[in-house]
């Protein structure tokens, strides 16, 4: 089992706690992971991204090649389209449809989300929304990565005991909430996929 | 024991910590800031006393770990590539001094400038110090590499180089850690003269450190980090130094590289295994993820002997870092591609975060600037040289760190008058501070902001060592009181603040204004570790 996963958002949203989560849970499974991130410049609202890679075998190179990852996981629309060309024909793109707009020419939302519709494969959530029913906006990446469990081939639990773990020094009502909105976050793919 | 899933960064960190480190000695800069950070959140480095306080900057940094070696206890340095030009005098002096107690530099090198002015290699810089280098083609060889370069470092008596690129400190993956060694006991050279280089001394440590050369080449021939694959398609030989070894490796089924292969982990170069290499194949393909030292080591000046692929005869892009994709590309092996990216996506810039003090101290400046035209401001590097871009567009150099000040006096020297000087606080103690003793001494007509937000905030918020100190270094170099002023840089303050830079424009002299306010960042941050610290307490 092997899985390619390109992290996308913007800087401060939140998509190297779902990476951290991933990596966790994969670690938890005795899998090999390598996680890259980009720190520095881009972390003050620019663009980030992630590569993100578990597997049963032996992991070579950090970075995914072009046109090989299987999913990719966004907490911004936009940003999922940015990693097209690193998504294999068949991929997912699992993306939140909440827009980030901190630049002047921010596309129209209606526009960005039939692009996203004419992918192959797609899951795309209101997580900020679901995020709140659950009792704050602040777990929105958790939502997401909710999402896109089913399609990490990992177990549930693992990744369940993953985030109770990356937010352990939180207390216990942090991690309650991450819990809920993944757990929500996994429904509302079962439900629509 | 249980693997630990940290940062290329974190693990190195851990390896000096697990390899009985007294000190750690940095200044912060990317890719390589985690080390330091890592070991100043570390609860075993606290309980084993370790020293991690940030320095004033890379040089300072360089000669404090020299000074804990040369009293014989393990010392770790480091500092994104482009410190190493700041550390360079102690740097390339420490080899002719040699060390006593283990000392290791980690050079974090930025191909393709991810957050960097330039991409140079630090591994030129190893070869023109003439001491060992090693380069990690995995997190855990880098914790390993740790852990046995300041085994060489204390056996070889030398400084050694570990040399990293982005993609490896900022790679998380699991670590096995090895059992921690004890600290070394307080020691000093036998030959107390060691450090001592007065021309007799040194030209007899010079010769010493050439001799040592067979040494250390007989290290790497002997080192697990070189390593030789037989395979059997000898059409092809293929040289992958660190990283590019894996790039190499997953462009085959099941990691099964087809050509005879010699993978690089420690320099000085093993000989023995390029030369046996070189007379075993048709051609050979350099693989270095940074500029191309060995391909033209190889190729000689005149490049007459076998065919050398690499970055210098197009196989691979002259600059830039290397992927999977681009190896593959070399070797002739077809790459998948992904769809397009859609016309409607834009691109997403790095700015100052809203609200940052910096803006309203450029929007002040900029309206000033208004009756004396555009293109007399030298900035220096941090948050701040966000300001050239679009909206403020402020700025009118970024070249090294203190070049805002100097630049500035050169300029006004030329009769651009006046020239402004942007500088942040950690920049102005990393150096700005002897700058601004050229001016005073210089008399020069020059205005300088020195943006004082309290931390060192590109970088992610390390404390500063200007903290609390910025106005009396100012009196204390020579700039006449009643030319400092403390702004206030805040929308509310801003016709205030215009006046006052107004007036020292005019001042035919030095003089300092320091915009002083807190990054929303970092003051976040505390709030929150404070929040946190209310958790723990209620558990
Ligand atoms: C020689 C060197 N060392 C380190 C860096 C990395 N670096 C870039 S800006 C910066 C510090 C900026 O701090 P400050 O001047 O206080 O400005 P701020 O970002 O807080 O606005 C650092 C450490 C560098 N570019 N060059
Ligand atoms: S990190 Fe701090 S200094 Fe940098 S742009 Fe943000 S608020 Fe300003």
């Amino acid at each position: 089992m092997k899985k390619d996963i390109i992290l996308a958002g913007v800087g401060g949203q939140g998509i190297l706690s779902i990476a951290a989560c991933i990596g966790m849970a994969a670690l938890e499974e005795g899998m090999d992971l390598k996680q890259a991130e980009v720190h520095g410049m881009s972390q003050r609202g620019g663009a980030v991204q992630s590569h993100l890679r578990i597997s049963t075998e032996k992991i070579a190179s950090d970075l995914i090649p072009e046109g090989k990852a299987d999913i990719v996981i966004a907490v911004e629309p936009m940003e999922s389209l940015r990693y097209i060309p690193m998504l294999q024909s068949n991929g997912w793109i699992i993306t939140s449809i909440n827009p980030y707009n901190n630049i002047k020419d921010y596309p129209d939302i209606e526009l960005l989300l039939k692009e996203i519709w004419k992918q192959p494969h797609y899951v795309t959530l209101d997580a900020d929304a679901m995020s709140k029913d659950c009792g704050s906006v602040k777990a929105a990446n958790m939502v997401i990565l909710g999402a896109a469990a089913p399609f990490l081939g990992l177990k549930p639990e693992s990744i369940e005991i993953a985030v109770a773990k990356i937010f352990a020094d939180k207390g216990e009502d942090v991690i309650q909430l991450n819990l809920k909105a993944l757990r929500s976050g996994r429904a509302y793919t079962m439900k629509n996929i | 024991m249980e693997k630990l899933l940290l940062l290329g960064d974190e693990a190195i960190a851990q390896a000096g910590i697990d390899a009985g480190m007294s000190g750690i000695y940095a200044y912060p800069g990317t890719p390589s800031t985690e080390i330091m950070e890592y070991v100043q959140a570390s609860e075993e480095a606290k309980a084993n006393a370790i020293r991690s306080i940030w320095s004033a900057n890379e040089k300072t940094a360089m000669e404090t770990a020299l000074g804990m070696s040369y009293a014989g206890k393990r010392a770790m340095v480091c500092m994104k590539h482009v410190g190493l030009n700041v550390a360079a005098d102690a740097f390339i002096n420490a080899a002719i001094t040699g060390a006593n107690g283990g000392l290791l530099v980690v050079a974090a090198d930025d191909p393709s400038m991810h957050s960097s002015q330039n991409e140079q290699d630090s591994r030129f810089y190893g070869k023109f110090a003439l001491i060992p280098i090693l380069e990690p083609s995995s997190q855990q060889e880098a914790y390993n590499m740790v852990v046995y370069g300041f085994q060489l470092s204390e056996e070889m008596r030398i400084p050694v180089m570990l040399r990293i690129t982005t993609r490896l400190a900022h790679s998380r993956t699991g670590i096995k850690r090895m059992e921690a060694r004890q600290q070394n006991e307080l020691r000093l050279s036998s030959n107390l003269r060691q450090f001592i280089l007065l021309p007799s001394i040194a030209r007899k440590q010079y010769r010493e450190l050439l001799n040592k050369q067979t040494q250390f080449e007989a290290a790497s021939l002997a080192s697990d980090f070189n390593h030789f694959y037989e395979h059997p398609n000898t059409k092809l030989g293929i040289v992958a130094c660190g990283l590019a070894y894996n790039y190499l490796i997953e462009n085959f089924d099941q990691h099964q590289v087809p050509y005879p292969l010699l993978k690089i982990g420690q320099y000085p170069l093993p000989l023995d295994l390029m030369d046996k290499l070189y007379e075993q194949c048709d051609e050979i393909l350099i693989l270095e993820d940074g500029y191309p030292i060995i391909e033209e080591l190889l190729r000689g000046m005149l490049n007459k002997g076998k065919k050398i692929r690499g970055r210098m005869d197009g196989s691979l892009p002259r600059d830039g870092e290397l992927s999977p994709v681009i190896v593959g590309q070399a070797l002739g092996i077809s790459q998948s591609a992904g769809g397009k990216v859609p016309e409607l996506v834009k691109n997403r810039p790095p700015r100052l975060c809203d609200g940052c003090g910096h803006t309203d101290a450029f929007l002040a400046l900029n309206e000033v600037l208004l009756d004396y035209g555009r293109g007399r401001v030298f900035s220096d590097i941090g948050c701040y040289t966000l300001s050239a871009l679009e909206p403020l567009e402020s700025i009118n150099s970024c070249v090294d760190m203190g070049a805002s000040i100097t630049m500035a006096i050169g300029a006004a020297d030329a009769g651009l008058v006046p020239a402004v000087a942007a500088i942040g606080d950690s920049t102005f103690t990393h150096s700005g501070m002897t700058g601004l003793l050229d001016a005073i001494n210089n008399s020069s007509p020059i205005t300088i902001l020195i943006l004082d937000n309290s931390t060192t905030g590109m970088t992610g918020g390390q404390t500063s060592s200007a903290y609390g100190k910025v106005e009396d270094i100012c009196k204390g170099l020579g700039v006449s009181e009643e030319h400092i002023h403390v702004i206030k840089p805040l929308h509310k303050y801003h016709d205030e603040n215009v006046e006052i830079i107004r007036r020292e424009l005019a001042y035919e002299g030095v003089s300092v204004i320091i915009p002083r306010r807190e990054c929303i960042q970092t003051l976040n941050r505390k709030m929150r570790q404070k929040a946190k610290l209310k958790v723990l307490e209620t558990k």
